[in-house]
């Protein structure tokens, strides 16, 4: 499959998606109403296929928080990077633990150093953060530690 | 290390230019030698050439650990070959790489469980100082001597073999040249380290 084909079928597949092609991998933007539904689609589809979540990640643009999901197939090859924007105060959005298990741990990361709500997640609590850092999220951009932080 | 010049090197051979040669001075007499020699000074030779490094390595220092242990560079030339991955066997803990709080409790408890006398190198800004993770940083420590205390630093991030050869061999000089931690410790009781 190429990269034209590959946007041909999402674009036929996902309506509501916006495709970016500006970065070496295919860019799909799309709504976190309905993220479930999306990524059942790109898993299951049998041309689309989409086995392999090789990163699963958030972004804090100040403004708004991103999620990004790189994604790639064992049978087709070629990656594809979902991005969602999310609401900085509230942030939630459908957990894909269901589809790709690898998302279990990955999610509960982006949860702790983040603070997104990942809804439907089976076991959502702190993965590498000792107790007592529930609710403090060290990698958003406006993180104040007095103790252990020197400011620049 | 600095060699005498070429018209001393016989007369300085006891000495020696790497200071690897057992410590004493031989008297030669008729049929044999008398070794004259410190008992301290002795268990410090003996000390210095065998010393047996941890398994310990937190991020890419380690790396750069493991190439001076394998053969391209190969610690074993000065005594350092038996790495343990106890550290009941073990003399000296080389930190090689970043130090956060949580592995903080860690590395203090391997160091307690280390027999005397015990010794430790800093690999790197990171155990160093924090190095580049000195600023607006929640979870490393700035410096692994605020855990425990360290014998050796060395610059770079990360340091070649070729520094971190440097450091043992600065290591065994140390210990060479004087009294333990331990054995200071015992002759000063008043003061706690």
């Amino acid at each position: 499959m190429t990269k034209e084909e590959l946007k041909q079928i999402l674009t036929e597949t996902i309506p509501g998606a916006t495709l970016d092609e500006s970065g070496e991998w295919l860019n799909m933007s799309v709504d976190a109403p309905g993220w479930a539904a999306t990524a059942a689609q790109l898993r299951n589809h049998t041309v689309l296929n989409f086995d392999y979540l090789f990163c699963l990640t958030c972004v804090d643009w100040k403004t708004h928080l991103t999620m990004v999901y790189h994604l790639t197939s064992t049978s087709h090859r070629q990656p594809l990077v979902v991005k969602i924007q999310l609401d900085r105060n509230q942030p939630t959005i459908d957990s894909v633990s269901g589809y790709w298990l690898t998302a279990n741990f990955h999610e509960r990361e982006v949860y702790e150093l983040f603070g997104v709500q990942f809804t439907g997640h089976p076991d959502l609590r702190l993965l590498i953060l000792p107790d007592g850092w529930e609710g403090k999220n060290p990698l958003r951009k406006d993180f104040e530690d007095p103790v252990n932080m020197i400011k620049l | 290390m600095t060699t005498a010049s070429a018209d001393n090197n016989t007369a300085k051979e006891t000495t020696g230019a790497a200071g690897t040669e057992f410590p004493g001075q031989v008297h030669p007499t008729p049929g044999g030698g008398i070794l004259v020699s410190k008992l301290d000074d002795v268990i410090n030779w003996a000390r210095s050439n065998s010393l047996w490094p941890l398994v310990f390595g937190t991020s890419c220092c380690a790396i750069e650990m493991m190439s001076t242990a394998s053969a391209r560079y190969d610690w074993s030339r000065f005594g350092f070959e038996v790495a343990r991955a106890t550290p009941r066997q073990a003399d000296v803990i080389i930190i090689a790489g970043t130090i956060v709080n949580k592995m903080a409790p860690v590395l203090k408890r391997l160091y307690d469980q280390m027999a005397d006398p015990k010794y430790v190198i800093a690999m790197g800004a990171c155990a160093t100082s924090g190095g580049p993770f000195f600023y607006n940083t929640y979870s490393v420590v700035k410096g692994a001597d605020h855990v425990i205390p360290v014998d050796v630093y060395i610059a770079g991030c990360p340091p070649r073999p070729e520094a971190l050869l440097h450091a043992m061999l600065a290591l065994q000089e140390k210990i060479r040249r004087g009294l333990t931690r331990e054995q200071i410790r015992m002759q000063k009781p008043e003061q706690s380290f």
